[in-house]
């Protein structure tokens, strides 16, 4: 040990002693560090309570209703009738309606901001992104009620009511457009210069190197942005409680002009203020099945996320 | 015969270098990528119009009336002041909770912790719980806050009491932690090792590194990472839905500060959705309840990029 070291040996305990200061210093030291690792240890027990809440809940859920009514002809908690597929699909359909949406745009704009506009186009046409982000989600869903659904909705399909999935889903879009470009262009702006500069020295044009070098290049990073992208539309709750309709129940629909019902509806519609069912009936406890369900879906998609955004980090 | 060819070669490529041929496909892909960054743009422009139309009409008619009244059935007797007030308390909670536990967390993150696997586990849930649904936050704030430290009590409610502005605050201050932390660990990291080292070197603990140049460097980062957790905090509606704000009309009477505390609430956002819900007079005063709404997130925003720049440090 001496012969690897040879400093320990030679240096005195009192200079040891003076170099660690004085107690009172190393006692708050120990405090401070103590208080800090606390703090820490919060998010975990939030987690936690989180799982804890919902399994406990859900289980009691479970024993409580009759397991063949989780897959019937609606979701009418308050009937005993909790039809999952009414909700999976509804949950589906508004998704794929806002992936509709803010793929093509959410993806124009990150290829717009990375690969042409010049330093001073970005800093002002960014801002644009961020206001969108910074908007609440109950205002979208204010917007999708009062200005979708009449103007875009039942305009492309004329017998559209004022509540309809299609309205959800477009408000769910927007709400989504600044997570997809944010994810996209920063997977786009990781891409090597070099990379470029390889694809024009070859004579490629501009559209050639964005498509066909930096988008392949940063593929997993888009592919991160959509999984996001998705996570969000999936848990987002106040748009489509709002423009699908649909309080109370749904029967089960594929119709995108005609109201719906999402997961997360169904748990807001359920809860929300004087609606709330009192009492740990199936009904309520409904809720946190729900809930759980929707916090598996969005954290393994969320992990997934993260794994694509990594292998995109490390790759260059 | 080789030189003839060799000049007809080099025609060739001169001319196809020279050609100014329009990329058109390459323009029309430009012009399509403008587009959607113009579509975003056209989505905030008509929300805006629709709400500064709704709001002006409101306030042409009802002045400030309109921002001192409560909630009402009447569309035309609504006011947003429980909202506001409400919002405000919840935005009390959010700083006085999130915001120490959260920069602490941070600073424990990036000064203290080994490179372990608790740490890891620790950033890795923090990341997880950014991505949790705002409706889970509301399920675990009513399961915990309003049910488990709310109702088990004979006199309505332990120390919450149950559907209360203390629940409410609480579970918004749980969900706006997890961005607190990462926003802050980044604005601390981004303090140059120089710094701590330069602290190191003239003998001060990890304490005082931390205290005197590290957080101070880190001040301008971490308060825009607040800001924007104020302005989550705000706009959220699902959560404190859930935990029973009230969107429709109710009175306070004259009960005492802790008693509100613990009484019915509000909140500018379940105001906003109580009101989209209602017939279409209901219309105008809730652009009107957005329109305040904005107005004060875009000054909690715009204090913070003041604040920023004011105290912002060049490395």
């Amino acid at each position: 040990m001496s012969s690897v070291n040879p400093v320990t040996p030679a240096a005195p305990t009192s200079v040891v002693e003076s170099l660690r200061g004085s107690p009172r210093r190393r006692r708050k030291e120990r405090a401070v560090h103590v208080v800090f690792f606390g703090a820490a240890t919060m998010s975990v027990l939030i987690s936690v309570g989180i799982v804890y809440s919902l399994v406990g809940n859900a289980i009691d859920f479970l024993q409580s209703v009759d397991l063949s009514q989780l897959w019937t002809t609606g979701y009418f908690p308050r009937r005993g009738l909790f039809d999952l597929k009414t909700l999976f699909v509804g949950s589906l359909l508004v998704t794929g309606i806002a992936l509709l949406v803010a793929g093509p745009v959410g993806l124009g704009a990150a290829i717009y901001l990375s690969e042409y506009a010049s330093p001073r186009m970005r800093r002002s046409l960014k801002p644009i992104l961020e206001v969108l982000a910074g908007i609440p989600s109950v205002v979208i869903g204010f917007f999708a009620l009062t200005w979708i659904a009449p103007n875009i909705v039942q305009r492309l399909f004329s017998d559209a009511g004022t509540f309809s999935l299609a309205a959800a889903g477009i408000g769910v879009g927007i709400l989504i457009i600044p997570i997809i470009a944010s994810v996209a262009e920063d997977a786009m702006r990781a891409v090597p210069i070099s990379l470029r500069e390889a694809s024009y020295g070859l004579g490629a044009r501009k559209i050639t190197t964005s498509v066909r070098v930096v988008l392949p290049a940063a593929v997993s990073g888009i592919v991160a942005a959509f999984i996001l992208g998705i996570s969000r539309a999936i848990g987002e709750t106040l748009v489509v409680a709002l423009a699908a309709g649909g309080s109370g129940g749904s029967t089960f629909t594929t119709d995108i002009t005609g109201p719906g019902q999402t997961v997360t509806a169904a748990i807001a519609s359920l809860s929300f203020g004087s609606d709330q069912p009192a009492g740990d009936g199936a009904a309520f406890q409904s809720l946190y099945f729900l809930g759980i369900i929707l916090f598996i879906f969005t954290l393994l998609l969320n992990l997934a996320g993260d794994v694509f955004v990594r292998r995109t980090r490390q790759r260059y | 015969m080789s030189a003839t060819r060799t000049t007809i070669a080099t025609v060739a490529v001169e001319r196809s270098l020279a050609a100014r041929k329009r990329d058109w496909l390459g323009q029309a892909f430009q012009v399509l990528l403008l587009l959607s960054l113009i579509v975003a743009l056209a989505i905030i422009v008509f929300l805006l119009s629709n709400v500064v139309g709704g709001a002006w009409r409101v306030w042409h008619t009802r002045g400030t009336d309109f921002l001192s009244q409560g909630g009402s059935r009447q569309a035309e007797a609504a006011g947003v002041w429980q909202g506001i007030r409400g919002t405000l308390t919840l935005v009390v909670f959010v700083v006085f909770l999130a915001f120490p536990i959260g920069i602490a967390t941070a600073v424990y993150l990036e000064e203290y912790a080994h490179d372990n696997a608790f740490t890891k586990f620790i950033s890795v849930n923090i990341r997880n719980l950014t991505g949790v649904p705002s409706v889970v936050y509301g399920l675990l704030g009513l399961a915990v806050f309003v049910r488990a430290f709310g109702l088990d009590r004979n006199d309505g409610g332990g120390f919450t009491g149950g559907k209360s502005v203390i629940s409410a605050g609480l579970t918004l201050a749980v969900l706006v932690l997890p961005i607190v932390i990462i926003t802050s660990a980044e604005a601390i990291r981004a303090v140059p090792g120089a710094i701590r080292e330069a602290g190191y070197g003239v003998g001060a603990s990890r304490w005082e590194v931390t205290r005197m140049l590290v957080l101070p460097s880190a001040a301008p980062g971490i308060l825009t990472g607040t800001v924007l957790a104020i302005s989550r905090a705000m706009g959220e509606a699902a959560p404190i839905l859930l935990i029973g704000a009230n969107t429709g009309f109710f009175s306070s009477g004259n009960q005492d500060f802790v008693e509100q505390l613990r009484g019915t609430f509000t909140a500018l956002p379940a105001v906003i959705f109580g009101w989209a819900r209602e017939t279409s007079e209901f219309r105008d005063v809730t652009a009107a309840a957005i329109f305040v709404l904005l107005v004060i997130t875009v000054l909690a925003n715009g204090t913070a990029v003041w604040l920023r720049n004011r105290f912002e440090k060049q490395w």
